[in-house]
């Protein structure tokens, strides 16, 4: 009972002493508002403004019905270089595609003979290169087999293929980014916010403070994990209904409770870390090269902006055991697919278990930490 | 110019503001030269700022202040009589690089005033053996005692004989014995050159008698000026503490009373506080070694010693705050255990530093103490109410605790650490800093707890009129107890006038058991000191004109290589950064090579097959074979399905409708549904691209079976050429590319935090004061750090090279350029985020986010630069790395020539200039 009012009173203080850090509070409201959306919308994998030059040396009505074609917001207007510019402006990264039309390629088209249009790529541009190349190519056939059958009037194939995109029929990306985003704002602010807690506490010496009075260690942790928690909760769950949901535009498909009730779980780990870290480090500074190197990976391998099944099988099997993959599922599982907690909770479970054993961690060090700093 | 005769520095109306703190408020003063002039008072009285307006490290901002002859709001004279002034800053070696050795710092010194090598190791040997430090020359200056910090600082201040030596502070937080010493060996110095001016500032009045001339000062003000014995004679006192305190104005010392101290009536009972034994140790250094200690009830105990002798760490073994390595501590008889809640209960503490919540009031603080005491509602009321009263704290209860003066946040501090009554308090030098009046109060409070309330105190102190209050004392050097008698005792026991004198006879008899020759070498005034060759034959000169020193040249390589060898050893010797930098990157380099990777293979699929004819199974075996794709069990109906995509173990969904193999068969057009997730939109976009090739390849084989003919005509053949990169294999574009972000994050990192670490630390002052020009202090800073990111390069290309098997196709030349380039460009990124960056967490905030950005965004790294357009597309092509990108993929992946990237590199190679420029327009050479 006298262990929960001293969590409640210590968490009371952490929330006030927050609520004076004016930079603080700037810092969490721009990183979860508009951080997040120029994020989402800054950094785009689809294909925009991709820039493409025409080697045309036909110069057909055929041709330039090709060139018309690559349009905005998916191609920049095509430029028309001569042929001996192919490789310079591919080397130099000018053109991401090259498309070269060969002489007489319309009347080829049209006597029959399939000529060939040859499709420069820089594959280098990983991104864009792969999906540019289908892009063209289809549009290089849909021109072509206008010309050639005339307007609706290409065969149909024997059997079709009829594809339907889930969750996100128009595959905008601001919408993953976003949420991707909305994870990663978590995950670091839960960390900065207890370590620097800790930190500030030990170089201000009221941690010695603290540990004089009748508290116990835990009590301490509990204090700055609810507090800190709460905060970003709430500022999460407003970033996901005024920025994903609002500005962003996500549909509303899962449960809000369901993802604020495993944002807390999560929070308890990411706070846990944070505590960890700032009992590992002897000054800020020092705290912030470590958190630099322990983020970075969590954000990066947790399968929130890449693919988890690209990575190497044994980075896979390591991940697993890292709460920010699962966090990671999560969230998708629940903002795009609409998934219950019959879906999620193997994952909340690896989220609580790693959590709990971080956090008794963390605790154990508490003390040593102290005695650490003096040397 | 003129130089008012036999004047060091004449201020006229000298104000400084920090903010809307006032720390002079128009200050009229003229300096006497070659004498020791003290400035006295307490802590924040513009001690400090003053002895730095006229060192030149701070900027004037209101007023004339001439030194030396000249105005020293004047560049250029500040330039010509820098190699005069030597300026030592308070703290204990806070302009020294604790990771450095005695001679190591003493050699940076002597090589910002740009002495030559044989004039350099001549000066420095001769400085160690004046000073006693010969035998230390090796040792960091982290390990010496606060004594033998300042010794070596003065060591430092003296390098190049200067005419006016400023000291802030040189004493504070040292043991007498050092303190002694150090005034001994002033004043051989002075003997050695009579023209010096001193200017000493200092918090002791004991001390300032021995000074020849006095400044008092008290809130930014000047109380009066004159010798000790005149300004004694003027207030009527007997000693300079009790003249200082009747100089303050009235309203100041409203109240004031001596403080009494009645006697001690013998509790009993068992000892308060009995310590058997006691040791701790960190590493194979015993801070505190073998402890004896008995306290009885109610006494009054103090602890004397010079910062870092143990005094802290044998009090926190107390509180139960450290672990005991050895020995045993008993509270009331109780063993001292960190989990003891209960003798917490009895025990207040008062930590070094105020070490309450300076963001809370006054209110909320003794508030959450009461709470956490867990004192009753009704009960903590009465007892807030109370101690309210008694401590005076009724003026600024709902004011930040923060904002309050030192003196104020002093006695909310004891109050609460009594809030909960306890019959223990240990005070960890609670009066530091705080000015003799403030002092006194709080003594009187201490004296009304143990007299009136029992209440056992074990307080640890500098000031030896407080340790004469106790009622014993206790002498602790380099972690053991000396002596522990009542102070008359102590006296009469060494046969000393004072109790300061007393205790240096028992330093004295300790540190000639410890260290029999070195320490004791150090001051024998009269000692016969050979001249080095540029000392002046005739010191008096110094407030002269007839003398021109040596005009500090615009650039010197000397003093460059000082800043470049003093940071390369310090990373050398810090395995942190050290670590982070090397062993980070490879770590860094590891996540990135495999973390950013837009190669889509393994998807997980699965098929509703509702035909189950050879015809549809035909037709997924298609999708079996490939390293794109995963195969997972069969489905059997929609809802496994919609589970499968909705946990995301399902990337796509193959749907096969009943009657497919019979149209087929037939000839007749049906139609095969392919669910795709679509939560990943790049990953979904790769999917549906492969989807349509498969089922092109299946259409082709179709109709292999169906008509015999090879292909299905087309009217055109598109003949897709993946340059660089034939399988597409992200790794070829992303490795090299990471090179790039790590070579500019990591250098540009570890070059702000080491110039703000400078400011943190106070060493910064060196840029200020010494003849060091801002390009030679950039450059020799970032020097190593060049040097550190050339060796990252090389590791992570090896790397790239060994692990992610990306070989170098084009120029290995070409690259090693650009990363020498890049690295300069980056390291120059940190220079100038450094200075509009105060703190080193800022530094490191900053920096992380202004380069992250731009490279992750604008850089090409995902999207192509040529894919940008307005602000983006102008961050981009404003931003190295942009260029560093195409040169390292060129040279990696494009297999490009170094003809190829001459025109990146040129580019590249324009940003250094740029950079430098603006850090230098940027980086202040004064303090504000």
């Amino acid at each position: 009972m006298s262990s929960l009012s001293n969590i409640w009173h210590l968490g009371i203080k952490e929330l006030r002493s927050l609520g004076h850090d004016t930079v603080l509070i700037v810092l969490i409201v721009f990183a979860f508002s508009y951080a997040i959306y120029s994020l989402a919308t800054g950094i785009s994998f689809e294909l925009r403004n991709a820039s493409i030059a025409i080697v045309d040396e036909d110069h057909s009505r055929l041709s330039n019905n090709i060139a018309a074609a690559l349009l905005p917001p998916y191609f920049k207007p095509p430029e028309q270089i001569a042929p001996g510019e192919l490789v310079r402006r591919l080397d130099n990264g000018r053109d991401t595609f090259v498309l070269d039309i060969p002489p007489k390629f319309q009347a080829d088209v049209s006597a029959g003979r399939a000529p060939t249009v040859q499709l420069n790529t820089d594959a280098t541009a990983v991104v864009q290169a792969g999906i540019g190349a289908n892009y063209i190519q289809q549009i290089v056939t849909d021109e072509v087999d206008r010309f050639y059958y005339g307007i609706d009037s290409q065969p149909d194939p024997a059997v079709a293929l009829r594809t339907r995109i889930a969750f996100n029929d128009n595959l905008e990306s601001s919408w993953f980014m976003g949420v991707a985003w909305l994870i990663n704002v978590v995950t670091m602010l839960a960390m900065v916010l207890s370590g620097a807690a800790v930190i500030r506490e030990r170089e201000h010496g009221t941690l010695d403070h603290l540990l004089v009075m009748p508290l116990s260690p835990f009590e301490i942790a509990m204090a700055k994990v609810w507090a800190n928690g709460l905060v970003i909760t709430i500022a999460a769950g407003l970033s996901l209904r005024f920025v994903v949901h609002g500005v962003l535009g996500l549909p509303t498909t899962g449960s809000f409770a369901l993802f604020l009730a495993s944002v807390m779980l999560y929070l308890f780990f990411a706070s846990a870390v944070g505590l960890l870290l700032g009992t590992v480090a002897r000054s800020m500074p020092q705290f912030g090269l470590l958190f630099i190197l322990v983020v970075l990976p969590m954000i990066m391998l947790s399968g929130s902006y890449t693919p988890l099944e690209s990575m190497p099988h044994s980075l896979q099997i390591v991940m697993q055991a890292v709460p920010s993959t699962h966090f990671v599922k999560i969230a998708q599982a629940i903002l795009f697919r609409g998934a219950g907690l019959d879906i999620i909770w193997p994952n909340l479970g690896v989220i609580v278990g790693v959590g709990g054993l971080l956090f008794a961690l963390a605790l154990s060090r508490f003390r040593a930490s102290i005695s650490q700093e003096v040397s | 110019m003129n130089e008012p005769e036999g004047l060091a520095a004449r201020l006229t109306d000298v104000a400084h503001r920090y903010g809307a703190i006032s720390a002079l408020a128009g200050v009229t003063l003229d300096l006497p030269a070659e004498i020791v002039v003290g400035l006295i008072g307490p802590d924040g009285v513009g001690k400090s700022s003053l002895l730095g307006l006229i060192a030149g490290a701070r900027k004037l901002q209101s007023g004339q202040a001439q030194v030396l002859g000249g105005d020293i709001a004047d560049a250029r004279h500040r330039r010509a009589i820098c190699p005069r002034v030597a300026y030592m800053p308070q703290g204990l070696g806070s302009n020294l690089y604790a990771e450095l050795s005695v001679a190591e710092n003493i050699d940076f010194f002597s090589r910002l005033f740009d002495q030559a090598a044989a004039e350099r190791t001549a000066r420095i040997d001769e400085l160690l053996r004046s000073t006693g430090l010969a035998a230390f020359r090796d040792r960091p200056v982290r390990k010496l005692s606060g004594g033998m910090k300042q010794k070596l600082g003065l060591c430092c201040a003296l390098i190049h004989d200067p005419d006016l030596l400023i000291l802030d502070e040189p004493t504070t937080g040292i043991d007498p014995l050092s303190r002694r010493q150090f005034w001994e060996l002033i004043d051989t110095m002075r003997a050695r050159r009579p023209g010096m001016t001193v200017l000493v500032a200092t918090a002791y009045m004991e001390e300032a008698e021995r000074f020849d001339w006095l400044v008092a000062m008290d809130g930014g003000r000047i109380l009066a000026t004159g010798g000790a014995a005149a300004l004694k004679a003027r207030a009527g006192a007997a000693t300079l503490e009790a003249a200082f305190i009747a100089l303050v104005p009235e309203t100041a010392r409203d109240g004031y009373r001596a403080v009494h101290i009645p006697p001690r009536q013998t509790q009993p009972g068992p000892p308060a506080i009995v310590a058997r034994g006691l040791t701790r140790r960190f590493g194979d250094f015993a801070a505190v070694d073998h402890v004896d200690l008995t306290i009885e009830r109610g006494e009054i105990f103090g602890f004397v010693g010079s910062n870092g002798c143990g005094k802290t760490t044998t009090m926190k073994m107390l509180t139960g705050l450290l672990p005991v390595t050895q020995g045993e501590a008993l509270l009331f008889g109780r063993s001292v255990g960190a989990t003891d809640v209960d003798m917490r209960r009895r025990v207040g503490y008062m930590s070094q530093s105020f070490s309450l919540y300076g963001e809370l009031t006054i209110r909320q603080n003794l508030e959450l103490h009461a709470r956490l005491f867990q004192i009753p509602a009704d009960r903590a009321k009465t007892r807030i109410a109370s101690l309210v009263e008694g401590f005076h704290l009724a003026g600024h209860l709902d004011e930040r605790s923060d904002h309050l003066p030192l003196g104020i946040r002093q006695r909310l501090s004891l109050a609460a650490a009594v809030i909960h009554e306890p019959e223990m308090l240990i005070l960890d030098e609670p009066t530091s800093g705080v000015d003799p009046i403030a002092r006194d109060e709080f003594w009187a409070r201490l004296v009304d707890l143990s007299r009136n309330q029992d209440v056992t105190i074990f307080i640890s102190t500098h000031f030896m009129n407080e340790a004469a209050r106790c009622d014993r004392v206790a002498l602790m050097h380099a972690g053991r107890i000396l002596a522990t008698a009542a102070p008359a005792g102590l006296i009469d026991a060494r046969g000393a006038a004072t109790l300061e004198e007393a205790f240096i006879a028992y330093l004295e008899e300790a540190t000639d058991q410890a260290q029999p020759t070195a320490e004791r070498a150090m001051v024998r005034p009269g000692i016969d000191m050979p001249r080095t060759a540029s000392s002046r034959s005739h010191p008096a000169a110094s407030a002269g004109t007839d003398r021109t020193p040596s005009p500090a040249t615009w650039f010197s390589p000397r003093r460059l290589i000082a800043y470049a060898r003093c940071e390369m050893l310090q990373i050398l010797r810090d395995p942190i950064r050290l670590a982070i930098s090397f062993f980070g990157t490879a770590l860094l380099m590891l996540v990135f090579g495999y973390g950013i990777t837009f190669d889509v293979e393994h998807l997980t699929f699965a098929v509703l097959d509702r035909d189950q004819t050879p015809e549809s199974r035909n037709y997924t075996e298609e999708f079996a074979d490939t390293r794109y794709f995963d195969q997972q069990a069969r489905l059997t109906d929609y809802a496994e399905l919609d589970r499968g995509l909705k946990s995301g173990r399902l990337s796509f969904v193959i749907e096969i409708p009943p009657g497919f193999g019979r149209d087929v068969k037939r000839g007749t057009a049906t139609e095969v549904s392919a669910w795709i997730d679509g939560a990943m939109p790049f990953r979904a976009e790769t999917i549906l691209g492969y989807l349509n090739g498969v089922h092109l390849s299946y259409l082709t084989r179709l109709n292999l079976r169906v008509t015999g003919t090879q292909t299905p005509w087309q009217p055109v053949q598109i003949a897709t050429r993946a340059r660089y990169n034939q399988d597409f294999k992200s790794i070829y574009a992303m490795v090299p590319s990471v090179i790039g972000l790590l070579l500019l994050f990591i250098p540009a990192i570890l070059m702000a935090l080491s110039i703000v670490r400078e400011k943190e630390l106070g060493s910064i002052v060196n840029l200020y004061v010494t003849p060091v020009s801002r390009l030679e202090f950039l450059l020799g800073k970032q020097l190593p750090y060049v040097g550190l990111a050339m060796v990252n390069c090389a590791s992570m290309v090896a790397l790239a090279v060994f692990v992610f098997q990306v070989p170098v196709k084009g120029s290995a030349s070409a690259l090693t350029l650009a990363a020498l380039i890049y690295s300069i460009a980056t390291t120059g990124i940190g220079l100038l985020i450094s200075a509009f960056t105060t703190t080193q967490v800022a530094a490191l905030a900053g920096t992380a986010i202004l380069t992250l950005m731009p490279a992750l965004q604008f850089s090409g790294m995902i999207v192509p630069v040529s894919s940008l357009s307005g602000i983006e597309a102008a961050i981009g092509y404003g931003f190295p790395t942009t260029y560093f990108l195409k040169i390292s993929v060129g040279a990696f992946t494009k297999a490009l020539s170094f003809a190829d990237l001459a025109g990146n590199l040129l580019t590249l190679a324009a940003f250094v200039p740029v950079l430098t420029g603006f850090s230098l327009l940027f980086l202040p050479k004064q303090d504000r």
